[in-house]
């Protein structure tokens, strides 16, 4: 199936799971970023249990602090 | 109050904009503006702003100036080192600008200070490099019900977004808690490109500007990640459910300051 990961198209296979995605997108900090899927949020704890669908679009958003003296 | 010659000249290519014009430039000269960290992010802002005539600048920082501050934090010189932040900040933006007043908090932000520092601001921007004071600043400004813009950097990346109160998510919508101490690496750890800064900064300045003047879209809504690598700008649109954050939602549970333990480096600027 064909999914939008990030604004690029990507072919994967059916029935992948947020969890597999974060696995194979090589998300760094996977515990801690966010994930939206269409425009909402998915609830941390529930990744593996999220399919995805043909036509899906998943933002990964990253905590971005710095911390530099 | 009318315009000297000399501010006439000064803001000309202000005043020259439509959307700008003698009476933006009075908003400008009117207007209160806060920046917290006067780091790599706070130092184009606070150069920015104050060239920009915003008429009184706060800036908040605990820090003196290091040697390792100076390949990205331009507000700051060789000579500087040792002096805290926020007189370098200061001294820089008078010399930019006489028309710029600047107050200085020569302290680190908490729950027991923020809420007095922020009541007298149009704007806020957090500068800050640790998740506690950005979770400080977004939960004061909800409560406040100030508007703020939040940004962060690191290695060739950086990322930002405004929040307006009642206007969409706030940060804690999207990350609902810090990370735990040394769970996300550092600048300090991970290292950023000193221009990374200068572009996220003058973005955040760039928003600050667009609130006081009323214009355009502000980055509401939206989160505006940046990678240098690529040369990518991508702006994120945000679930636009805020009912259940635990801050600025329907049914707060989050009603009182938090004061989450420093990470390792806990300077207020980046």
């Amino acid at each position: 199936m064909n999914i939008t990961v990030a604004g690029e198209k990507k072919e994967v296979k059916d029935g992948l799971t947020v969890a597999e995605l974060i696995v194979n997108e090589n998300v760094e900090m996977p515990d801690y970023v966010t994930v939206s899927l269409n425009d909402e949020f998915v609830e941390a704890g529930t990744f593996a249990d999220v399919a995805l669908k043909e036509g899906d679009s998943v933002e990964f958003l990253y905590f971005m602090g710095g911390g530099s003296r | 109050m009318a315009f000297t010659n000399e501010q006439i000249e000064r803001y000309s290519r202000h005043i020259i904009l439509k959307e700008v014009g003698a009476k933006g430039q009075k908003k400008l000269l009117n207007a209160k503006v806060l920046i917290i960290g006067a780091g790599g992010l706070g130092a184009p802002v606070a150069m920015y702003l104050a060239a920009a005539g915003v008429g009184t600048i706060g800036i908040a920082d605990a820090d003196e100036v290091d040697l390792s501050n100076l390949q990205r934090q331009i507000v700051h010189q060789t000579a500087d080192v040792g002096k805290p932040k926020v007189q370098s900040a200061k001294e820089t933006m008078e010399a930019m600008n006489p028309d710029v007043k600047v107050i200085t908090y020569h302290e680190f932000i908490s729950s027991e200070n923020i809420l007095d520092i922020i009541k007298d601001y149009d704007f806020i921007i957090d500068g800050t490099d640790n998740f506690p004071a950005k979770f400080l600043i977004n939960d004061a400004c909800v409560m406040a019900k100030k508007p703020f813009c939040h940004a962060g950097i690191i290695r060739f990346q950086g990322q930002l977004m405004t929040y307006v109160p009642g206007k969409g998510p706030c940060y804690r919508c999207v990350f609902k808690n810090p990370p735990p101490k040394d769970a996300v690496p550092t600048c300090k750890q991970a290292g950023v490109i000193g221009a990374m800064g200068g572009v996220i900064g003058s973005l955040q300045a760039m928003e600050a500007v667009k609130y006081i003047l009323g214009v355009g879209d502000l980055l509401t809504g939206y989160l505006l990640t940046y990678d240098a690598l690529k040369m990518q700008f991508r702006k994120i649109k945000l679930p636009a459910d805020t009912h259940n954050c635990a801050v600025c939602g329907d049914h707060p549970t989050i009603t009182e300051l938090i004061d989450y333990e420093q990470a390792e480096c806990d300077g207020t600027g980046l």
